[in-house]
């Protein structure tokens, strides 16, 4: 009992760092929260976390989530809760204070500037994320193909995106990539 | 196309709705690709943000620290109902996933393995990827309005996907000229 209570400290200063270090988005703090948790505090061994891992990029939702699954193995449900609400709120609060300031900045130069010179580097960052998630994983020639085809339908056609990822899905589950 | 942010000739939405639009993007969102299904619901079905007051706030969000569709949640959130807002639409995104996460996470220290999904996840994942490129695509098409925006986007994708720099430095060699192009030229500021 008592280690569940440094654990859920040791959570709480850990993720709660990490919310505010997440800049550039949650993966680029997935290194340290490796470091930390598996080798720091033993939470969970290598094999283990590099498991979860995979199981938060392919659960629906944020892939941050991740912290969850960490905080529920090292504290329980209540780890789990705290894990996720320590790495959500201090970066959110910021969040939330920029956005206020973006509101009300409505008609200012610097807001139309950014509004319409970021548009292409946002399609670039977009392009290279799909670009490196393609390459992650184990994509191999199957999987491109049905990349493409669910590219060319998703954008050429109105089909809902549901039955595109659905379809993706049965396919997989076929055994067929 | 100049959209001025501030039109807006959909309705606000309620605090309901903000969490339980948030929830479906979550929910659809299985093998990936968070980023496209917040455009296809905020931008293409619900008409609460023009295409490019989206991308930018969605580049300020990776800027930020935090997760980037959380972050995103905030800031659509905050436009419409301020603190109550950004808080409806994160919870909205968070609790079912992390109710699924947490099962899944159960049923693994359990069983100590993957739940046997993977095959089915790889499909979705190649489906998740593609709803990203098209995405990329859909919006390219409307800011690829000469050769400027176009050097642009190519660089970036350069830099970040195939050169994997680290999005500070790239931003911080193409943001400046992006700035500089798209500055309102006098007219009204």
């Amino acid at each position: 009992m008592k280690d569940e209570g440094l654990n859920l400290i040791h959570i709480l200063l850990l993720f709660s760092s990490l919310s505010l270090l997440s800049i550039g988005g949650g993966n680029t703090v997935i290194p340290e929260m490796q470091h930390k948790s598996v080798g720091a505090y033993g939470w969970l061994t290598d094999k283990q976390f590099a498991d979860v891992f995979a199981i938060s990029q392919a659960a629906p939702g944020p892939s941050v989530l991740l912290v969850t699954i960490i905080g529920y193995k090292a504290a329980g449900l209540l780890g789990a809760l705290l894990a996720t609400v320590a790495m959500i709120l201090p970066a959110a609060a910021l969040v939330f204070l920029v956005s206020r300031m973006w509101n009300r900045a409505a008609d200012s130069p610097l807001r139309h500037a950014i509004e319409r010179g970021f548009a292409p580097l946002t399609v670039g960052l977009v392009l290279a994320s799909g670009y490196v998630m393609s390459h992650a994983a184990d994509h191999d020639w199957r999987a491109y193909i049905l990349t493409g085809v669910c590219t060319v339908i998703c954008t050429a056609t109105k089909t809902n995106p549901l039955f595109v990822v659905g379809g993706a899905s049965f396919v997989g589950w076929l055994g067929w990539i | 196309m100049i959209p001025t942010s501030t039109t807006s000739s959909v309705p606000e939405p309620s605090l309901a709705e903000l969490a339980w639009t948030f929830n479906h993007i979550a929910l659809a969102s299985f093998g990936g690709g968070l980023s496209a299904w917040s455009r296809e619901v905020v931008v293409v079905e619900k008409k609460w943000m023009s295409d490019e007051e989206f991308l930018s706030a969605l580049t300020m969000c990776r800027i930020l620290p935090g997760a980037n569709q959380i972050n995103m949640a905030v800031f659509v959130g905050s436009k419409f109902r301020g603190m109550a807002g950004a808080c409806a639409a994160c919870f909205g995104l968070t609790f079912m996933p992390v109710v699924i996460v947490l099962a899944m996470s159960v049923a693994y220290f359990k069983f100590n393995d993957v739940p046997a999904m993977q095959n089915t996840l790889k499909g979705a994942a190649a489906g998740a990827v593609a709803l990203t490129f098209s995405m990329a695509i859909k919006t390219g098409r409307k800011c690829l309005t000469g050769v400027i925006p176009a050097l642009l986007l190519v660089a970036t994708f350069v830099m970040n996907g195939v050169l994997h720099w680290p999005l500070f430095g790239v931003l911080a060699i193409v943001a400046p000229p992006a700035l500089l192009w798209a500055w309102p030229k006098g007219a009204r500021s």
